[in-house]
C-alpha cells in the first residue's frame, strides 16, 4: 500500500514539475517591469493620467527610456526613474511591455 | 489518495523513510496539495502580495486576512482632510481578490505560532500555513508619549491610520473658527510616509486660506529636517505666506508632554502651546501583531533578508511594508506595493526550489502642496549582500520648475493614485 502511494505521488509530481517550469514566468524582465506598474498600471494598462505603455513597440519604449535618462526627452519624473536602469535592463523592460496586449 | 488528509499523508510518507522532505514533495505537487500562503493585512503590502502570488502561480492556496471589508487609504487622505475629496474616493473593497480566487477572511490575527506554522484568528479559528506574510502596517509608541494614551486619539487625532481618524481631523478643522491655531506635530524618524505631515500642513493651509484666512498653523517637529524640505518651504512661501510657522526639534519643536483636555503641548524647552485643533502624530513601530509574534527588534521594527523579505527571526515568515526594515526604502504605500511583488516572487521561487532573479524595487512619493502644485521624490533600488537595498537612481523635483511643471506633477500624482490602487486592490 505504502509503495503504491509513493509511486502515485512521484508520477504525479513529475507531470506537475514540467508545467511548473512553464508557468513560473518569474524572469529578470518581469522583476524589473513590475516596478513600473504602480505608476503605469498593472501590465502597463494605466487607468488614469499617466500614459499607458502596454503594447507599445519595444523600439518606442527603449528609445523613450534612454532619451528620458539622457534628458533628451522632456519629462517630470521619467528622467529620474530611467536613471536607475542600464541599457540591458531597458531592453528587457521594453520587450516585456511590447508583449502585453 | 483522496481519502488521506494532508496530515495523514505526511505521516505515511515519513513512515516509509522517504528521503525527500515531505513539505518539498507536497509543495512540488501543485494542486494535489497546493502550498498554503497566509497573508496578514490587506493594505498596500498584503494586497499586492496576494495579487502577484496569484499571477505567478495559479495553484497556490492564498488566504488574505484583514479585519475591514473596505480599505481606506492614507494616501490622498490629506485631500479628504482639506475637503478636496470624499472618503468614498479613497475606499477600496476586496472583490477583485475574491474574483481571482484569493480567500479573503475578515478577521484579525491574534497569535502567530511559527513553530507549528499556524495563526489564530479573533473568531477562534486557526489556519495552518506553509508560508506566512505579514504586512500589518504601523502601531504607535504610546509609552513614549507623556500625558496621552491610545484612546485619547478620539480627542487629539493622529489621522496616521486611514478611516475614522481622517474624518475626525476633518471635522475638527471644519468646526474651528477663523483665526484659530492648528498645531501639527510630526514624529521622529523612522515613521510612515516621511513627506506625509508636510503635505498635510500644505493642504490644511489650502483649506484655511479659502475658508479661515486669519488662522495659523504651528508645526512643532521632533526633527531638524524633513523630506523635500526645500521644495515644501518654497511652496509654503509662495502659496501661504505668513500662515505656517515650522519649529525644528532642536529649536523648541520637540514635545515633552501633552494635556489632552486643554489641547496644550509642553515642549522640551519649557514652552507651552495651545492649539484649537491639535494633530499630534505619535512615534511609531511595526504593527502590534509583529511585536506579539516576536518579529520586531528593540526599536519596534522587523529585520528581514532584504532580498526576499523573509524574517531574520522566523523561517517561512515574511514581513513587508512599513513594519519591515528595508534598507534605503522609505515607509510608503508605493514601497509596500513594490516589496509585495518581490516577496511574492521570492515565495514562489522558494516553493519551487529555484533561484529568484535579481530583484528590483522602486518608490516615488508625490505630495500636493496645493490642488494644482505637485512635487515628488523618486528612487530606483537594487540589492547587494553587503549593502542590502540601496538606491541606484532617482531624485527630487527641480527647485526652479515653473507653474506648468508643478501642475503636471499634481496631475500625475492623481494618475499615480489611480494606478497604484488598481495595481494593489484592483
Ligand atoms: C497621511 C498619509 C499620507 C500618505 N500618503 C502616501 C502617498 O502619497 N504615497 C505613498 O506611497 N504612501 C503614503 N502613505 C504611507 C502609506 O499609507 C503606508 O506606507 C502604507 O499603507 C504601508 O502599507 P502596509 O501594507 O505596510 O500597511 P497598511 O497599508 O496600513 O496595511 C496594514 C493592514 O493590516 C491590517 N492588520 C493589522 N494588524 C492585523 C492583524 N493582526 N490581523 C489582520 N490584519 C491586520 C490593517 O487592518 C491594515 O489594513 C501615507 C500615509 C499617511 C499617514
Ligand atoms: C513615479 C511614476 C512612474 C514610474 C515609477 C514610471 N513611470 Fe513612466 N511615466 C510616468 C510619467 C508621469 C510619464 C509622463 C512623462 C513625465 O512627465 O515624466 C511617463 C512616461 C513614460 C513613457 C512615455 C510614454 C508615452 O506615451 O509618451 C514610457 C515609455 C514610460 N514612462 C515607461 C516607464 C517604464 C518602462 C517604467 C518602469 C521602469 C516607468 N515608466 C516607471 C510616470 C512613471
Amino acid at each position: 500500500m505504502k509503495y503504491l502511494l509513493i509511486f502515485t505521488v512521484f508520477s504525479f509530481c513529475s507531470v506537475v514539475h514540467v508545467s511548473d517550469a512553464l508557468a513560473a514566468g518569474i524572469t529578470r524582465a518581469v522583476m524589473l517591469s513590475n516596478s513600473c506598474a504602480a505608476c503605469h498600471g498593472t501590465d502597463g494598462k494605466s487607468p488614469g493620467a499617466i500614459p499607458a505603455i502596454h503594447g507599445k513597440s519595444s523600439q518606442f519604449i527603449s528609445q523613450s527610456l534612454r532619451e528620458f535618462r539622457e534628458g533628451k526627452r522632456p519629462a517630470t519624473v521619467m528622467g529620474r526613474h530611467a536613471s536607475g536602469y542600464t541599457d540591458e535592463e531597458i531592453q528587457l523592460i521594453a520587450d516585456y511591455f511590447s508583449g502585453q496586449r | 489518495m483522496k481519502n488521506y488528509s494532508r496530515r495523514k499523508f505526511v505521516k505515511l510518507l515519513g513512515g516509509t523513510g522517504a528521503l525527500l522532505s515531505a513539505s518539498s514533495l507536497l509543495t512540488g505537487c501543485g494542486k494535489a496539495a497546493s502550498a498554503r500562503i497566509v497573508i496578514v493585512g490587506g493594505g498596500f503590502g498584503g494586497s499586492t502580495c496576494a495579487k502577484y502570488l496569484r499571477r505567478f502561480d495559479s495553484s497556490l492556496d492564498i488566504t488574505l486576512i484583514e479585519p475591514s471589508s473596505r480599505f481606506i487609504t492614507c494616501p490622498f487622505s490629506n485631500m479628504v482632510i482639506s475637503g478636496m475629496q470624499t472618503m468614498d474616493s479613497i475606499s477600496h473593497d476586496y472583490a477583485a481578490q475574491a474574483d481571482r480566487g484569493v480567500n479573503v477572511v475578515h478577521a484579525r490575527v491574534q497569535e502567530v505560532d511559527a513553530t507549528a506554522k499556524k495563526v489564530t484568528l479573533d473568531n477562534g479559528k486557526a489556519l495552518e500555513y506553509d508560508r506566512l506574510v505579514l504586512s500589518p502596517g504601523i502601531d504607535f509608541k504610546w509609552d513614549e508619549v507623556e500625558g496621552m494614551q491610545a484612546s485619547d486619539a478620539e480627542i487629539i487625532p493622529h489621522a496616521w491610520q486611514g478611516g475614522s481618524q481622517t474624518i475626525l481631523l476633518r471635522k475638527q478643522l471644519m468646526a474651528m473658527s477663523d483665526g484659530g491655531v492648528v498645531i501639527v506635530a510630526p514624529p521622529k524618524n523612522p515613521f510612515r510616509c516621511p513627506p506625509g505631515p508636510y503635505e498635510r500642513i500644505s493642504l490644511i493651509a489650502h483649506y484655511l486660506k479659502q475658508h479661515k484666512p486669519k488662522s495659523k498653523i504651528l508645526v512643532l517637529d521632533a526633527k531638524d529636517k524633513f523630506s523635500k524640505q526645500t521644495l515644501f518651504r518654497q511652496g509654503w512661501e509662495k502659496l501661504y505666506p505668513g500662515m505656517i510657522e515650522w519649529v525644528a526639534g532642536s529649536k523648541g519643536g520637540s514635545i515633552e508632554e501633552i494635556d489632552v483636555a486643554t489641547g496644550t503641548l509642553y515642549t522640551e524647552f519649557g514652552d507651552t502651546h495651545k492649539g484649537d485643533v491639535v494633530n499630534f502624530i505619535p512615534p511609531q513601530k511595526a504593527g502590534a501583531i509583529a511585536q506579539h509574534a516576536g518579529l520586531a527588534n528593540n526599536d519596534g521594527w522587523c529585520f528581514v533578508d532584504q532580498r526576499t523579505f523573509e524574517s531574520k527571526v522566523h523561517k517561512d515568515v515574511y514581513v513587508i511594508g512599513d513594519a519591515s526594515i528595508a534598507g534605503a526604502m522609505p515607509k510608503s504605500g508605493f514601497a509596500a506595493n513594490s516589496q509585495g511583488k518581490v516577496c511574492a516572487a521570492a515565495i514562489v521561487s522558494s516553493l519551487r526550489g529555484v533561484a529568484m532573479p535579481e530583484p528590483s524595487y522602486v518608490n516615488t512619493c508625490y505630495s500636493l502642496v496645493s490642488p494644482d502644485y505637485g512635487i515628488s521624490v523618486a528612487a530606483v533600488y537594487r540589492h547587494s549582500e553587503d549593502k542590502g537595498i540601496y538606491k541606484t537612481g532617482g531624485g527630487v523635483s527641480p527647485i526652479d520648475a515653473d507653474a506648468t511643471y508643478r501642475s503636471q506633477e499634481a496631475r500625475y500624482a492623481r494618475g499615480w493614485y489611480d494606478s497604484v490602487t488598481m495595481d494593489t486592490f484592483g
